[in-house]
């Protein structure tokens, strides 16, 4: 390789961490938070059977998973404004990420708290809890171990995910990336330098994953 | 103290009937043994008593206060259930909490107590069956016999009026049984109202005062005891007593 790419790949390096910590992360954190919010509130009110909200529930969880993201972002950005429903980038990547991811971790959720043993929730009863009592001391914590590796699997696809909001003009770290390629012409070592460094904030996730899995063990764990 | 009359109850609206017309009383310090040959109703019974199934037909008085066991209101059912304690065949201790917190949630988060004075309760009751020295195991932790142990003191901790126990050894294996039974009996001869579906014959011989016979969703006979095993009336009870001690010899 010769010297001008190591010094295009090296000067693109800050900017590309940059963008990373100013965008990237900021994005994947927030869109998280909602989606794990909405995943929950949709999935209890399904395992709950709430009246009226649980086919609202489905409808959505159908209606997201059926639509491609790309164009959910596309249908957010640039149709809602037909509608005077004008958001910025940024909150309407947030928005998107979160409803959309959302609805993934609602079936991650659903599932989790379907396979703890209704025999807890029995027993909660019988040592005189409330329902809202019982979710939140045993149901909920126990469900949440068992969701977790599908959670982390949500949070890992979203951080290689919001790269898709550079459609919609979020500069974060891959639309730097075209930006600076629109330069230099430099595709292959830009976009590989772009993987590495998510490769790398990946595999870190990957490695709290299993930490975080070993914490949650402590209980004895689900077998 | 508890009184039921008439609990009717099928799964199925076109199913067959698994409890038909079944009435008993609960004293004060009573310990009965409810009996019967599986599929004759006595965990449906029970589970209906405490509400975990709505029977179709019924009514309870419990504490002076008359229900009908089919329109019960939550509220109602809550109110009762401070009021008892449930020991399930598989223990059903919260997996996620220690041995003391088993034994505690219902006293803090159910009733609001300190934690301090919950945890003193939930000591003294771990103590009573002598799981005291495990109060930071989690349940996975421990052997079967000893989850039943804990349960017992989950039971014990709330100070209920009766304690329900439906089939609390038939999950272990034989050698876990008699701790799981010395307990029981512990418990009983403090005077506790304990409710008991049981297969321990030895059990419902020894520690129980009353038996309650039931077959094909009916109780077939009631009594004390040891006149249900010495001299049963009916020619069902007698058979039944008959091939259980039969069992008995041929393991002897």
């Amino acid at each position: 390789m010769n010297e001008r790419i190591w010094t295009i790949v090296r000067d693109a390096f800050p900017q590309l961490i940059e963008k990373f910590f100013t965008m990237t992360v900021p994005l994947t954190v927030l869109s998280f938070a909602l989606a794990l919010v909405i995943s929950v509130l949709t999935a209890v009110i399904q395992y709950a059977r709430v009246r009226g909200l649980s086919w609202l529930c489905r409808g959505y969880i159908w209606i997201i998973r059926c639509t491609p993201l790309l164009v959910q972002l596309y249908l957010v950005y640039y149709g809602l404004p037909s509608l005077g429903i004008v958001l910025d980038a940024f909150p309407t990547a947030v928005l998107v990420f979160g409803i959309n991811e959302g609805a993934y971790m609602a079936e991650t959720m659903r599932g989790a708290l379907e396979a703890v043993p209704s025999g807890q929730l029995e027993a909660g009863y019988c040592t005189g809890l409330s329902y809202p009592a019982i979710m939140r001391h045993v149901i909920l914590p126990q469900a949440f171990r068992t969701a977790f590796p599908g959670l982390s699997n949500s949070l890992i696809s979203m951080v290689k995910g919001t790269s898709l909001a550079s459609v919609i003009t979020v500069t974060e770290m891959f639309r730097q990336a075209v930006v600076i390629n629109g330069r230099v012409y430099e595709s292959l070592a830009l976009y590989t330098e772009v993987a590495l460094i998510y490769l790398l904030f990946c595999s870190l996730l990957t490695l709290l994953q299993r930490w975080g899995e070993k914490k949650l063990n402590a209980y004895g764990g689900v077998r | 103290m508890l009184t039921v009359e008439n609990i009717h109850k099928r799964f199925l609206t076109d199913g067959p009937e698994v409890l038909r017309g079944v009435s008993l009383e609960v004293k004060k310090g009573d310990v009965v043994a409810i009996l019967g040959p599986s599929g004759s109703g006595k965990t449906t019974l029970l589970r209906c008593i405490n509400y975990l199934e709505r029977a179709d037909e019924g009514t309870m008085t419990f504490d002076g206060q008359t229900f009908d066991m089919h329109r019960i209101q939550k509220g109602q059912i809550a109110a009762i259930r401070r009021k008892t304690a449930f020991v399930f065949q598989n223990y059903n201790l919260f997996l996620n909490k220690t041995v003391l917190e088993n034994v505690t949630l219902g006293l803090t988060v159910g009733r609001g107590m300190h934690r301090d004075q919950a945890r003193d309760i939930g000591v003294e009751s771990l103590r009573r069956v002598g799981m005291a020295d495990r109060t930071s195991a989690y349940p996975r932790e421990l052997s079967g016999g000893q989850q039943q142990r804990v349960a017992i003191a989950r039971a014990l901790a709330s100070s209920p009026e009766i304690i329900y126990f439906d089939e609390p050894t038939s999950a272990l294996d034989p050698e876990l049984i008699g701790e799981v039974l010395g307990v029981m009996r512990e418990v009983a001869q403090d005077g506790m109202t304990m409710l008991v579906v049981t297969h321990e014959m030895e059990f419902a011989r020894h520690v129980s005062s009353q038996v309650v016979f039931m077959e094909q969703g009916q109780i077939v006979e009631s009594g004390s005891s040891q006149g249900f095993f010495e001299a049963p009336r009916t020619e069902r009870a007698r058979a039944f007593v008959r091939s259980i001690l039969g069992q008995h010899r041929v393991k002897e």
